[in-house]
Parts: structure tokens; sequence; C-alpha cells
């Protein structure tokens, strides 16, 4: 798809255009290409993750059981889920944005590991292959969450290819992970001190941490699961001397922080498109910074959050939901700090900006309503109910997609070199915004009715919010699809977008749109912190006429 | 709302009015406050370049020290519940509850059992004894508020106070396959006549210790097991709620979970001065069957001083009248706290 839009119009080499064989994409070690075939896998996942969604909503607007069978709601639940998280959301931001722009950040030309790179990238295909191949060999029904001794014993899906697949994937968000960190520790351009870093690469940087200490844990845990289920060692089945509950705190340890692997690039995301769109140094700078690191370090210490009703014992409880109120705090710091960022700002309503305001507002409510299921004595009506779903999927779809999504509107121009139509992206994002809250806030109040997730079927006086729920996912599905539409447009019919068409401040604006593929024709150097716009010639250029026109 | 139809249920209400009207202050406080901004400081000019300010370290304080009281405080009310929620109570009609792919089974004390559905007493507090025959199921009634998973392997608890007569929704809420949806059920709560009503009425079995003691003679047990002592292993009459001394020189107090785990696997505590000789019964009985020898080694237990058995409560005071059918100690209620 790229080498159409290479070559025509674009005068000077560039990344995407200095080679056009199918070889040279598939064996680059350009961080830049590299970025872009995660974009075309994971854009391939989130379709496929869309079905399913689509498949459950359909099922769903009727309480009996209708559309499909019950063994196949649960493979469909199963697989949006694994599809969703694995798939999707823990490579979105870092493994196409972070790739393409994180060296680029720190005045670079690649990554510190190249081969490593796009090593992750084939990982990641091979463990995607299986996830494909598990899924038309019938699909796994455990849920994403794979509960022993429900998927050990007794569910006779594919539950140990499945396993694998998500060994594999892991193993290339640690190499990306490592790559990231290596790569910030080293690869800073002269002058480009920790304080001068943009947040960006504060939140990959904190990312990449769960993912190296977190990621291990996942894979010991598939594993074990997987021996379980094909050699009969007893590890989680109580049947076999094992102990169920175990698998719950090993899943949990790594799943939990993966929230956070989903949520802080998009985080990081937040943070440039709010200063670069308001012109603003983004306030408090530090305590945005470090709170990142905070996310990160508390996220490892809450994960019996998920465990309140499983006979862990009472302490045990307090203090898990004690340290889940030390995680709120860092969120809420950066809230209360982009907010801040707008006041006097200089604020544009361009799309990236839209995105910005759109998971200000929804992050808010998917962490004030993580207050109601880390309080304990409430969490035990609420958990395993739609409540949770709703949850989860404000901080997910509302947090992480949002800032994807934002991301990818405000660095399409540098990683394409064209301009999207401005006017769809606005109204595609408005769209998202009304389907989302449709989709999902319903789901809130029947969850405090008392609906149970993962249900096939269910008591009629639900249907009403499923029915609103599912109107607004067809609306979502809607504002998923126009993007995917109008930015293949702007790859042939886009304005030529320039080097900065933001006027932003970021240093992988000061290179054209492509880049070449080394970068900078220069070695950077730089002279002051991230969110300065005195020195953007495009301002300046911009300001010299202004004058003019007054004269 | 759901109904409110148990003791949990005002509180927990109240709690999540609290937070949700927290949530709808804050987020409504950013919406507008970013609104404001936004329209107030639009872009006026392609070369406009704002005032950049640094940050302000009171605000900083005061935005991380506000939330994070606001957070103990919801913290120091969510525990205080589940405190609540987790402390046996004294005093209650204990209900044994096996979750099974897909239905509930329920064993009441006199004997009466139900699938899929429970009958309760109006005010009378209630403790259920639950586990599981495969997978982890939970049960869950909202009307009272109340969850907790069902987990093979070990024996989970909760307890409530019906509060209201009516019929109320139960849910398995743990994924449990294929049928999980329809691991569905009711909760039936009845005043004092129509519960006697219905203990009456219902169809009854044995209850669980006469049952239990049928298993111990038919599983053998009393082989070993004399009543006067004296066999190869420990005699079990006068044992429940003791502590003994095993083999490797630990107490362990024996409870439900150590007499399961006695059962299914003799070999890992065995008592002091006793071989391991006893086989293990994986496989050869069912949760529920292990419940009602339970039920059993309980009823031969110590002897309680003064009727603290649930049976003495005037609630039930005709229950016990079929209960008294039963052989000499046997009344299954009559457990030690």
């Amino acid at each position: 798809m790229a080498s159409e839009v290479m070559g025509k119009t674009e005068s000077s080499v560039n990344y995407l255009n200095v080679t056009t064989t199918v070889k040279s994409w598939l064996l680059t070690l350009d961080h830049k290409r590299i970025g872009l075939l995660y974009l075309f896998a994971i854009s391939f996942f989130f379709a496929l993750g869309g079905i399913f969604a689509t498949l459950i909503r359909l099922e769903l607007v009727t309480p009996q059981g209708d559309l499909m069978s019950a063994e196949m709601y649960n493979r469909a639940f199963t697989m949006h889920g694994v599809i969703m998280i694995f798939f999707f959301l823990i490579p979105s931001i870092p493994a196409v944005l972070g790739n393409f722009l994180l060296p680029m950040m720190l005045g670079a030309k690649d990554v510190a590991f190249p081969r490593l790179n796009l090593m992750s990238w084939y990982v990641f295909m091979i463990g995607g292959s299986l996830m494909m191949y598990t899924l038309i060999s019938g699909g796994i029904d455990t849920g994403w969450t794979f509960y022993p001794p429900y998927s050990s014993i007794y569910s006779n899906s594919q539950v140990t290819i499945a396993g694998v697949s998500i060994f594999i994937t892991g193993f290339s968000s640690i190499l990306t992970g490592l790559n990231f960190m290596v790569t910030i520790h080293t690869m800073r351009a002269p002058g480009l001190t920790w304080f001068r870093l943009p947040l960006f690469v504060w939140a990959h940087y904190a990312t990449a941490l769960i993912m190296v200490l977190g990621t291990p844990v996942i894979a010991i845990t598939v594993l074990a699961l997987a021996f379980e289920r094909t050699l009969q060692i007893g590890i989680f089945d109580p049947k076999l001397g094992g102990d169920p509950v175990l698998f719950q705190h090993m899943f949990w340890f790594y799943s939990h922080p993966a929230v956070y692997i989903m949520i802080l690039p998009s985080m990081g995301v937040v943070s440039e498109l709010i200063a670069n769109m308001t012109r603003k140094r983004v306030f408090g700078y530090t305590f945005v910074a470090f709170s990142s690191l905070a996310i990160a370090v508390f996220g490892f210490l809450v994960w019996g959050h998920h465990m309140f009703t499983t006979s862990q014992s009472m302490y045990t409880g307090m203090v898990f939901s004690l340290i889940s109120y030390a995680v709120a705090i860092p969120s809420a710091i950066k809230i209360f700090n982009w907010t801040a960022t707008i006041y006097k700002g200089s604020v544009s309503f361009d799309t990236p900006m839209i995105y910005a305001i759109a998971f200000l507002g929804l992050f808010t409510i998917g962490g004030m309503t993580g207050l109601f299921l880390a309080a304990l004595g409430l969490d035990i009506h609420l958990h395993d109910t739609y409540f949770v779903v709703a949850h989860f999927h404000y901080v997910m779809v509302g947090g992480a997609i949002i800032g994807y999504l934002g991301g990818l509107h405000y660095w399409w121009p540098k990683m394409t070199g064209r301009m999207y139509p401005e006017i769809w992206g606005r109204v595609s994002a408005a769209i998202v915004f009304i389907g989302f809250n449709l989709t999902f806030f319903p789901q809130f109040v029947m969850g405090y009715l008392g609906m149970p997730r993962r249900y096939y079927a269910y008591v009629p006086e639900f249907q009403v919010y499923h029915i609103l729920s599912s109107a607004g996912a067809s609306i979502l599905a809607i504002g998923f699809v126009m993007p995917a539409v109008y930015l293949a447009y702007s790859l042939k019919y886009g304005q030529p977008a320039g080097a900065n068409p933001w006027m932003a401040s970021g240093l992988e604006w000061q290179t054209p749109s492509p880049p070449p593929t080394e970068n900078f024709t220069y070695q950077p150097v730089i002279t002051h912190e991230p969110y300065e716009f005195e020195h953007v010639e495009e301002i300046k250029a911009a300001r010299k006429a202004e004058e003019i026109q007054m004269a | 709302m759901p109904e409110q139809a148990s003791n949990f249920a005002f509180e927990v209400d109240l709690f999540y009015y609290f937070l949700t009207a927290l949530t709808v202050v804050f987020t409504v406080a950013i919406a507008l406050a970013a609104f404001v901004f936004m329209v107030k400081y639009r872009r006026r000019s392609d070369g406009e370049i704002p005032e950049q300010i640094e940050g302000a370290m009171k605000l900083e304080i005061a935005w991380t020290v506000i939330p994070f009281l606001i957070s103990m405080f919801i913290f120091a009310w969510g525990a205080k519940l589940y405190y609540q929620m987790y402390t046996d109570p004294k005093d209650s009609l204990e209900i044994f509850v096996t979750g099974k792919q897909w239905m509930w089974r329920a064993q009441h004390p006199d004997g009466q059992r139900e699938i899929n559905e429970l009958h309760l007493p109006l005010g009378r507090r209630v403790k259920l004894t639950m586990t599981s025959e495969d997978v982890i199921h939970a049960y869950s009634i909202p009307a009272f508020r109340t969850k907790t998973d069902v987990v093979p392997g070990r024996y989970t608890t909760t307890w409530f106070t019906p509060t209201k007569t009516g019929k109320f929704h139960l849910f398995c809420a743990e994924y449990c396959g294929t049928q999980h949806s329809g691991m569905i059920g009711s909760i039936v709560v009845l005043d004092a006549a129509d519960y006697q009503a219905w203990l009456k009425g219902a169809p009854r079995d044995a209850t669980p210790a006469e049952a239990g003691q049928k298993f111990f003679t038919n599983l053998a047990c009393n082989n070993c097991h004399y009543e006067q002592g004296g066999g190869r292993c420990p005699t079990l009459a006068g044992l429940y709620g003791t502590d003994v001394k095993l083999d490797n020189g630990s107490t362990v107090k024996v409870d439900e979970t150590y007499i399961r785990e006695s059962i299914l696997n003799p070999a890992e505590k065995v008592v002091a001065g006793y071989q391991p000789v006893m086989p293990t019964f994986q496989g050869q009985v069912t949760e529920e069957q292990i419940a009602m020898i339970i039920a059993y080694i309980k009823s031969i237990g110590p002897k309680q001083p003064g009727g603290s058995a649930p049976s003495a409560n005037p609630m039930t005071a005709a229950a016990p009248a079929a209960a008294t059918q039963t052989t000499g100690a046997a009344t299954p209620g009559n457990q030690p706290k």
C-alpha cells in the first residue's frame, strides 16, 4: 500500500520510497517501517476483534439465545477479549506509534537493536498466526482470563494452542520493551536530558518497564496451564492437588499491570496532543512524568483487587484495596495537569485535540468507576457484572483506543506525508464519542442492577439496556470504519503535509514528512525543554506573515 | 436500583450513591473546565504563542492530597462493609450449597434439598457454606448485594439476613462453561408462617447428619474409626472444633476444611501417634456426601453447654419438631462456634 504513495509526488527520498520491493519491507531494519508493519497487523486484528464484538452485541439484543449457540457465543466473547487485548491493545501504541516516533523524539537514527525490533514483529506474527489457527480450528471458550480448572480440564476447546500463542506473542512485547529502555537510556541526542524528554517518551519508558518485568509471568502462567492440560501435572486443578486460586494470582500479577501497558502509552500520546494543540508547556511536567513511573510501579502491587470475592483472606483484600487507591492518585494528577495545560493556551479544534478532550472525559469516568470496584464492600456486588465490563471499556476504549486514534491522526502526516481530511476526522471523532457512550454507559446501569458478565441469555428485565448498548455499538462501528476509509483515501489524495503541519514543538516535526530513513540529515542538538514553541520555525513564519498583513 | 432485600443492601446502595455523586462532581468539573478553557482560549491567529505557565506547586499538592484523603475515606468505608460481610455471624441458619455445571444444589439442616432454588426465612441470619464439584462458580444474589466464588477444593462462606419477602434472582457470576447463563435460579424469602409451611411440605431426605452417618458406615469408616476409641485411627466422637496434635508436632483445629482434607488427602496431616494407613476417598465421594459426613462428625462433636443451636431460635421453633425424629444428638444445626 505504501509503495503507491511514494515516488509520485514526493520529490525527496524518504523511508517509504527509498526501496520498494516486498523483500525490502519484510527485511527492513528501519523502525518506521517496522512501525507500519505493526500497523497493518494490528489493524487486521482490530477489525477481527470488532467482528466478534458485533456478534456479541447482536446476540444480546434479545434475552433468549437465538442468533447463535451458547458454545459459539462463549467463543465469540473469548476471541473478542483475547484478540483485542493481546493482539491489538497491548501492541497498539507502543509497537506502532512508539516504534515510529521514539527514535525521532530522541534525535536518534533508529532504536538500539534494530534487528531485535524486526524480530519482535516476526515473533508477533507467529503468535498471531497461531491464534488464527486456534480460531479456525474451533476457537476457545474460556474467557480471556483462562481460569482453571475450567480451562485446564473441562473446556474442550483449543486452550493449549491459544496458550502457546500468547506465550510466543509475549516475547514480542518483551523485546519491544527491552529495546525501548535501552534506546531511551543510550540514544538520546546531545543536550537531551531526562527532563527535556517529551512525556510520550516517559510514558513509554514506564510501559517498557512493565513489559519487561510483567510479561514473563503471564508466559509462565499460560505454560503451566498448558502443562496441566496436556500432561495432567497438578498445578491449578484441586483434583490433581493444585490450587485454582493460584492461577488467578499469577494471571493478574501480569494482567493488571498489562492494563497499564495499554493505558500508559495513551497517556503519553494525550500529553503530546494537549501540549501541541494548545501550544502550552504541559502543566506540572515533572508530576506528569513521574506519575507514569508511579503507575508502573504501584501497578504491580494491586493484582489482588480482581479477587475480592475469591476467598482470599479478608486482610489480603484490605491491603490490595488500599494499594489500589494509591494507583488512583497518579492518574488523578495527570487529569488535573492536562486540564490545567489547556488554561490560557492557544487551543486548536483539530481532530487530535477532539480525541484528546474525549480521552480526558472518558478516562475520568473510567478512572472514577475504578474507585467503585476497588472499594471492598461494594465490589462484592459489582464484581463480574456489566459494571466491570463498562468500567474497563471506558478505560480501554475510551482511554487507550481514543488515545491511539488521536495519535494516529496527529502523526499521520508525519508517517505518510499527507493530511487526512480534517472535516471527516472531526465528524468521525464525534461519532466515536457518541457511539461509545451509548454503548457502554447503559452497561454501568445494568451492572448495578445485577446483570452478570459473559451471559449468553439473560432475564428479560435487562433487555432495554442491551438494546441501547447494541444500538450504540453500531454507531461506534461506523465511527471506527470511517477513519479506515478516509485515512486510506488520504494516502493518494491527501494534501501534502509538509514537515510540521501542526506547528508542533517536537523533534519529530523538524524533519521532512515522510522522514528520510536516517530520520535526520543532521545531528540534532537539544538546547531547550520539550514544549517550547518560540523555537518553532513555522510559528515564527506565521507570525511574520501576520505582521506583514497587519502593516 | 435493584430491590433491597438484605441487611447489607441499604448501606451498599448508600455507598454507591455517594461514589456516583463524587464521580458526577469530578467529571462535570473536569469537563466544564476543559470546555470553558477550550472556548475561551481558542486559537485566534496562526502565529499565536500563549504565555507559558510552568506549573504551580501549591496546586499540585492540593490535587494530590485532596484525592488521597477522599480515596482513604472510600477505602475505609469499603473495608468496613467488607469486614461485616466477612465476619461469620453467630447463631445462623447454616445451609450447604454445591455448585455443579450447571446447577445449584442446596441442603438444609433438616434434610430439605433443593435445586436452583433456595427458600429462606425472613429476618433470620443465614450462613452458606459452599463448594464446587467441578469448576469455579459464584453464588450471586443481586438483591442481597452479596456474591461469593464457589471454588472446587475448598469451602467458601457467605452470610446475610433477608429483610424482604419475595422471589429474587440467583445468578452464577463466575464464567463456568457452555451453560453458564443457564445456571440461574431464585431465592425465595418467606415470612415465618410460610417458611414453616414450606419446611413441612418440602421433599425431605434424611438430615445431613443422618445421611452422613449412613455414608460413614457404608464407606466402612467405622472399621477403623471406632466410636469408643482404640482402633487403628482416632475416634471422631467429641472431636469437632478441638485442636489435635499432628505427627510433625504442629496442631490443627478440626474444622470443615480439615475433615474434608483428611477424607480426600489423608496422608497430608496425620494425627500424632497414628500411622498414615487411611486410603484416599478421592473420586469415591461427592462434595455433598463429604458435607454430610462432616455434618455427622459435627453431630457427634462435643456436647454444647446451653441451647445455642439455631433450632432454639423462636423463629424456627416449629422446625425442630420435625428434627426431633432424628436420633440422639444428631440435631444438624448444632454446631459449636
